[in-house]
């Protein structure tokens, strides 16, 4: 077991390492796209390795990596929400060999960051959708509200002093953040933190009132009891937090937010290539260690119809009209 | 007697002989990638880290992994002593004395303190993490943004009073470290700042092409425009082990860094940055000689480098028993857990003892490695030194700019090295050091990272770095501090040893 382990381990050590080698893995192009993929695919994250964005690729790259017969190497790339990563990989040879990982911050891209250098919806083929990570509404553990409803009122009444945590500027907890006070009809004192770790902390210490996270994030502290949960802020409740009411059930139907994840290549990307990296992904979500492992995050994998081009497309275009809308007034210049 | 038998658990679990071996490979890939120059902890597990997702045994692939971090710190304090090249701002407070050392032929002891100090700090820190750890857990909950400004006030002024040189440019210095971290995006507002545009500029500068610059190409161009300085080296690495009289004077500095940083280490919000900066505060201000410190005071290596390393020991009690990652490379280590299907959390504890307690006396184990791995090598790091300069410097440029772009693939990182080793060749041509620059740029976020959120939580009201008494007793230190130094008497013999020294 250890042996296996330690072989596969010294291989993926060669991928590793890369970067150092400056022989970047990818790039070769020129290949006709009927034998694609003849060299290892480089998959961009736009976040820190580690991270959820970063899990969630992982978990899926091993079984497209079997799928596509190469390895499929995760690059870092970060910065300025995803923006620095995404606008690398619109420049990038439309070859298939860069890929990129991306989630609803490719939505509120062109609404937070004025100028943009890239057009999300021009610059891109959608290969499908990965997963749609539900988010969670969490308090410190002696927060009075029980219950959404009475938080909404609670939040209502003393709109002065309490405090809403996120994990940043543009984050997934700051976009659902301002969506429930959207929902709720109120504005609160948001106080940014540098990622859900502090954040988390702070809730956790009690030093701050309520946030907004996803269950990537949250379900770990929710399932040990260390902060209170009220409510799920997708249609469906979630089979791993079987306690816990929809936003909508809890008396806030507005407050439907997920962050859904996704792959892009280069808008130049021959259409045979596309369909190549769209069949391994769909196979990737149907492997059931992924499936076991996105459920311990709180998430699944999407719906095999969600994992197309055009499913991915859909989304996109709807999601950056209501962000600009919700988000219209904060932005970053 | 539940802490022998979990050690005991631990112990066993640790020193199966493929744990051991995976721990021997972890320290030793870690070490070697974490010399390259450039390359910090944070920048060595991430790029080794997909090597333990395919893992079958969760022990084993987490067990390596802290052994990479353990070896990678190692190998960034290796860098920082032999060339100047800090890879992470805690060894870059081991580069001020440790690479002093090395250019008066005493790179052995200086490396030898560094290992000899990490290992001690980290059997204690290890003893620390098994006996205490839920506890202080909750006491460090209990630390929030106003005590944490607090306590990087009281930083900042220890480190102000304690500086080598002229205090004026010392301050300055930090002044405009702190100026230069408000490079790139306003955290609370999205407001960019002094990013002329540039998108690249929208995260501040990178911290590895701060150092890198100011420390180590701007070490290389002053070594090019002074030949007697390089010269001077290589004749005279002789002894490679310290001396008894080495062995006397690190003691005391190790015991002390090894308390600063386990406490440091626990804190959130950054605690493990301020450590090595504090021990190195810490030991100025009790040595009989500081002025000694700044030109290659073992002291100045062996505290820092003990509390560097238990305060990365104690990071992982937040982790462990919150399931909160302290700092990057906690994060990443998150991430391996998960990969592993393993959520960390309170309940990580009893539900996977073996785990848990087999990471802890890991660590130990790793330590323990780490040592036996580089006490032999010492002669052989040394021996790089004596690499003609026409090989040497040029490949340091290199390395120290594969390793930058290898952080991000950002090209532009590695322009800013380029920029810094002018701003730091200037700088010392102009008698300011580079180790309060950096200071400044490490802590001036913290600084108003905390500060803001400290208000925004009181709703404005500043009284509440008075009211709440852990800040307050932080911040009636710092004013001590400051009443220290303005005493005429204890100016007026600063001022003698100022004379002393020019």
């Amino acid at each position: 077991m250890a042996t296996s382990g330690r072989r596969a381990g010294l291989l993926r050590f060669g991928a590793a390492l890369a970067p150092l080698s400056l022989l970047a893995a990818c790039g070769g192009g020129g290949g006709d796209p009927a034998d694609y993929p003849e060299d290892n695919i480089e998959i961009i994250v736009p976040f820190a390795a580690g991270g959820p964005t970063d899990t969630v690729t992982r978990l899926i790259t091993e079984p497209m990596a079997e799928e596509l017969g190469v390895e499929l190497v995760v690059q870092n790339v970060e910065g300025a929400g995803g923006t620095v990563a995404a606008g690398q990989v619109a420049e990038a040879e439309a070859d298939g060999y860069t890929v990129l990982m991306h989630h609803i911050g490719m939505s509120t891209a062109p609404t937070l960051y004025p100028d943009l250098d890239f057009a999300p919806e021009e610059d891109f083929k959608t290969v499908g959708l990965v997963t749609e990570v539900p988010m969670t509404v969490i308090a410190r553990k002696d927060f009075e509200p029980t219950t959404l409803e009475e938080l909404a009122a609670y939040v209502e009444e003393n709109a002065d002093t309490v405090t809403l945590a996120n994990a940043g500027i543009g984050s997934a907890s700051h976009l659902c953040g301002v969506l429930m006070q959207q929902a709720m009809g109120v504005e609160v004192q948001e106080v940014p933190y540098d990622g859900t770790g502090p954040a988390m902390e702070d809730l956790v210490g009690g030093q701050v009132d309520f946030l907004c996270d996803q269950t990537t994030n949250t379900s770990q502290q929710i399932s040990e009891g260390t902060v209170k949960a009220y409510a799920v802020t997708t249609p469906e409740p979630v089979e791993s937090l079987p306690d816990l009411p929809t936003a909508a059930e809890a008396g806030l139907p507005d407050l439907e937010v997920t962050v859904w994840h996704g792959l892009y290549v280069p808008a130049e990307t021959p259409d045979e290539i596309v369909e190549k990296l769209t069949s391994a992904l769909q196979t990737a979500l149907q492997d059931q260690g992924v499936i076991d492992q996105m459920a311990d995050l709180g998430t699944a994998p999407v719906a095999q119809d969600q994992a197309t081009p055009d499913a991915h497309s859909e989304l996109l275009s709807a999601e950056i009209d209501k962000w600009s809308e919700v988000l219209s007034g904060i932005q970053a210049e | 007697m539940d802490l022998l038998s979990n050690l005991g658990l631990g112990l066993s679990t640790a020193l199966q002989w493929q744990n051991v071996l995976f721990c021997l490979i972890g320290v030793a890939l870690g070490t070697a990638v974490g010399v390259l120059p450039g390359i910090g902890p944070t920048a060595t597990v991430a790029m080794l880290l997909p090597i333990t997702f395919s893992f079958d045994d969760p022990t084993a692939a987490l067990i390596m992994l802290a052994g990479i971090y353990y070896g990678a710190q190692y190998g960034g304090s290796t860098t920082a002593i032999l060339i100047n090249l800090p890879g992470e701002s805690s060894s870059a407070v081991t580069a001020i004395d440790g690479h002093e050392m090395a250019r008066a032929g005493r790179a052995g002891p200086a490396l030898a303190a560094a290992a000899i100090g990490s290992f001690i700090a980290g059997t204690f820190a290890t003893l620390v993490l098994a006996v205490a750890a839920p506890a202080l857990a909750n006491v460090a909950l209990g630390f929030g943004s106003a005590e944490f400004f607090s306590l990087v006030v009281l930083g900042l002024i220890m480190s102000i009073t304690l500086a080598a040189g002229s205090p004026l440019k010392a301050v300055a210095m930090i002044v405009l470290g702190v100026l230069l971290a408000t490079v790139g995006q306003d955290q609370f507002t999205g407001t960019p700042r002094f990013t002329f545009g540039e998108r690249e500029l929208y995260d501040g500068l990178n911290f590895v092409s701060v150092a890198v610059g100011v420390f180590g190409v701007a070490e290389i161009l002053r070594n090019l425009h002074d030949p007697e300085r390089r010269e001077k080296i290589v004749e005279k690495v002789t002894n490679l082990w310290p001396s008894r009289e080495d062995f006397r004077r690190i003691a005391g500095p190790i015991a002390r860094g090894t308390g600063v940083g386990s406490v440091l280490g626990v804190l959130p919000g950054g605690g493990h940055v301020l450590a090595s900066y504090a021990s190195y505060a810490v030991e100025k201000k009790v040595s009989n000689n500081p002025r000694s410190f700044g030109r290659g005071a073992i002291e100045g290596v062996a505290g820092p480098e003990s509390a560097n390393n238990a305060a990365a020991q104690t990071s992982f009690i937040p982790l462990l028993t919150l399931g909160i990652p302290a700092h990057p490379v906690m994060a990443l280590m998150i991430g391996a857990f998960i990969i592993q299907g393993i959520v960390p959390g309170p309940a990580v504890m009893e539900r996977e003892p073996e785990l848990v307690w087999g990471l802890i006396a890991s660590m130990w184990v790793g330590n323990l490695l780490l040592v036996l791995l580089n006490l032999p090598l010492i002669g052989l790091w040394v021996r790089m030194l004596t690499v003609p300069y026409a090989v040497l410097f040029p490949s340091i440029v290199v390395f120290a700019s594969i390793g930058t772009y290898a952080l991000d693939q950002n090209p532009f990182h590695v322009l800013a090295i380029a920029f810094f080793g002018l701003v730091g060749f200037v700088l010392v041509r102009c008698g300011c050091e580079p180790a309060p620059l950096l200071l400044g740029f490490v802590l001036g976020p913290l600084l108003e990272q905390h500060l803001r959120r400290a208000l925004l939580l009181s709703h404005g009201d500043p009284m509440t770095f008075l009211t709440r008494p852990v800040s307050a007793s932080l911040l009636a230190l710092a004013a001590l501090a400051l009443i220290v130094v303005a005493l005429p008497a204890v100016r007026r013999k600063r001022e003698e040893v100022f004379v002393e020294e020019e």
